[in-house]
């Protein structure tokens, strides 16, 4: 068994002191990796260090680390979304033809995209516990219904556009905040997601979560209901992908790709962060860090000037050995 | 307790039926292999399908059931057909390859630059483009087995390299086609196009190499639970490994045969056709366990043919394209959930 991660089936650790180095252990190589990445952005640009900089690169990491936490609850359970990237742009492209410049309406049409997230992933869930589609194809299905659904209402390209106040929470923040100067909205909501997340997965629902993920019929025999758990997942994602669809929509505006391959990056950013595809292992917090691990390695590359083509290659070639790195260090955990 | 591995629960309930007390004849193992065979309820699908498009487009006044339609959709399925074939032993093998539309594309480019508009560069295009293939394969097979990065993530890196190496080099497309080796992609022997052929040898070699040799069963063997296959003596790395090279191979022959079609290498050929996903769906359209050891090419071959007929009548009826999505969609999910529902029973 490894070190990595308090479950329902491990004879509980006694000492806190024993309990912060497991912690530790587990999640440890992530956030090394995450300030390495960060001091060498530091060294390439020194204005990083100054709070403006550090909060403007948190703002453009947020929608994805929104993202990686939702993703998270899913693979932790042991399934995957890859619907995500496609609700994206289902929340960005049904706002602009909504909203339609309308300040009046944001409020209404946000509740409304959150019912949309919640939704889709309640019929993700439905669809991969109930009627047993491996959830590979279930969400792979919802991508291709979800992307064809809202270009067939639009008419091929986003129509409309999204008024200031709705553009504001992916763009400004609280102003003139002590010693920040600009606490950013997306940073708000992004702390306040990750520590629900964290204490969501502290509690009873995360034991369970985890439990259900590392081993599906010993949770079941133990009294989980182990559909039930895998439906919340999937709602949590489906949450956590309108919420970061309303915060892409403001920073980047409206555009048919905004969504695209965005399932992948968060997928990448989860398992970067340490979490094993499969389920049971990993916490939400490493998670996140990935997604800001992952982030901060565009920054760095485009810092460095790479060509924009060979940054997929670059790309690759540190996402694999990160988890090949993360492999290695589990084996000999073991 | 195994850590790394995912369990696999869903990938034991293929070939056990129980030992009948009477004599069996002949013609009972072939009902029970028939009824058992996880192709059936696809073909029965492709089938259904089939009369429904049929039907569907008659009424609308198109033509439906004729000689050079079914040509057309056979042809039509020649690429993802190809590509399938190579996804499904990947599949089997409880991996799965998301690299295949980049590495199309790059093999289309290297097609058409090896060959340069020369037919007499045929046999080293080719052999460059399927050494390429045993490349990717062998790289993605021992990332996978070697360095223990789960399959998704290991070939979503190879995918992303690959992209990266395609866009920093071309921009459009490159090179050219010899006008003997574009025979290929428009010939026909009587009325079938030589494509065909193509598409029916690759899926008639891959059908040998997993019904009559050792790797097949073994590929069977470690999809269905690799612990137990490795405790049993099989190297399970060298058959995952295999399955890879054969699954990139098959995308590299799709390479080759886009080029002759299109008459040059084109960069964003595989990724167009969205062959990544698309060759995932046709796997598990044609009844084969997403989580490896149950399934085979015959069944994929006719998961392509539904998404064939699907695309054929859609065209026909001059759907939209983006309702098209949304039908695929629906219909990916709903046979996977019959199938589901299906081995279920069985169990």
């Amino acid at each position: 068994m490894s070190a990595t991660t308090p479950d329902a089936f491990e004879t509980p650790v006694t000492s806190r002191s024993e309990r912060v180095r497991k912690a530790l252990v587990g999640t440890a190589p992530i956030f090394i990796v995450l300030f390495i990445l960060l001091a060498l952005i530091a060294i390439e640009n020194p204005n990083f260090l100054e709070p403006p900089g550090f909060l403007a690169f948190l703002k453009r990491a947020a929608p994805l680390a929104i993202l990686a936490a939702g993703q998270y609850f899913v693979i932790v359970s042991g399934e995957f979304d890859l619907s995500v990237g496609s609700i994206v742009t289902v929340v960005v492209v049904v706002a602009a033809r909504l909203i339609d410049d309308d300040p009046s309406k944001t409020w209404p049409i946000i509740a409304l995209l959150l019912a949309i997230g919640a939704t889709v992933g309640v019929t993700n869930g439905l669809i991969t516990t109930r009627l047993k589609v491996p959830s590979f194809i279930t969400t792979l299905g919802m991508l291709l219904i979800l992307s064809g659904a809202v270009f067939w209402w639009t008419g091929g390209a986003p129509r409309g556009a999204l008024p200031d106040n709705f553009r504001e929470i992916g763009r400004l923040g609280i102003q003139d905040f002590p010693v920040l100067e600009q606490l950013p909205w997306s940073v708000v909501i992004l702390l306040v997601i990750g520590i629900g997340a964290i204490l969501l997965m502290r509690a009873s629902f995360g034991r369970r979560l985890m439990a259900v993920g590392d081993n599906e019929s010993a949770a079941r025999l133990s009294g989980v209901k182990v559909e039930n758990m895998r439906t919340i997942a999937f709602v949590l994602s489906g949450l956590s992908a309108a919420v970061a669809g309303i915060l892409l929509g403001g920073f980047a505006g409206v555009s048919a790709q905004v969504g695209q391959g965005l399932e992948f990056q968060a997928i990448t950013a989860v398992v970067l962060g340490g979490v094993v595809l499969g389920g049971g292992r990993g916490t939400v917090l490493a998670a996140m860090a990935g997604a800001l691990t992952l982030e901060a390695l565009f920054t760095l590359l485009n810092l460095y000037g790479v060509s924009g083509a060979l940054e997929d290659t670059v790309q690759g070639i540190i996402i694999i050995a990160a988890v090949a790195f993360a492999s290695y260090r589990l084996r000999g955990a073991r | 307790m195994s850590v790394s591995e995912p369990t696999k629960a869903a990938g034991t309930g293929g070939g056990d039926a129980p030992a009948t007390p009477r004599r069996r004849s002949a013609w009972d193992d072939r009902k029970e292999a028939i009824t058992n065979s996880p192709a059936t309820p696809v073909y029965a699908a492709l089938l259904g399908v089939f009369i429904i498009a049929w039907i569907v487009v008659t009424i609308d006044g198109g033509t439906f059931l004729t000689v050079s339609n079914i040509v057309n959709m056979l042809q039509r399925s020649v690429a993802l057909g190809i590509v399938s074939a190579g996804q499904t032993v990947a599949i089997l093998a409880g991996s799965l390859d998301l690299s295949v539309a980049f590495l199309i594309s790059l093999s289309s480019l290297v097609t058409a630059e090896v060959m340069d508009g020369s037919d007499a560069n045929i046999v080293p295009a080719v052999l460059a483009v399927l050494a390429l293939g045993v490349v990717v394969g062998l790289g993605n097979g021992l990332i996978i087995t070697k360095l223990r990065v789960n399959a998704f993530i290991a070939t979503l890196g190879t995918a992303l390299i690959l992209q990266g190496l395609i866009q920093n080099r071309y921009d459009g497309p490159a090179g050219s086609i010899g006008e003997g080796f574009e025979q290929l992609g428009y010939t026909r022997f009587g009325i079938i196009p030589a494509s065909v052929f193509l598409l029916v040898a690759v899926v008639a070699l891959v059908y040998f190499l997993l019904r009559w040799t050792r790797f097949g069963f073994r590929l069977y063997a470690v999809g269905g639970d690799e612990e137990v296959s490795r405790l049993s003596g099989v190297r399970t790395h060298r058959v995952i490994i295999a399955a890879h090279v054969v699954c990139s191979v098959c995308a590299a022959i799709t390479g080759l045969f886009l080029a002759s079609r299109l008459g040059a290498g084109t960069p964003t050929v595989g990724t167009d056709g969205g062959y990544d996903l698309e060759s995932i769906a046709a796997v598990v359209l044609g009844g084969t366990a997403l989580a490896g050891g149950r399934g085979g090419v015959l069944g994929t071959i006719g998961g392509v043919f539904i998404l064939a007929v699907l695309d054929n009548t859609f065209n026909q009826l001059e759907v939209n394209a983006f309702l098209k999505d949304v039908v695929r969609g629906v219909i990916i999910i709903a046979a996977v959930a019959v199938y589901a529902r299906r081995s279920e029973r069985r169990a």
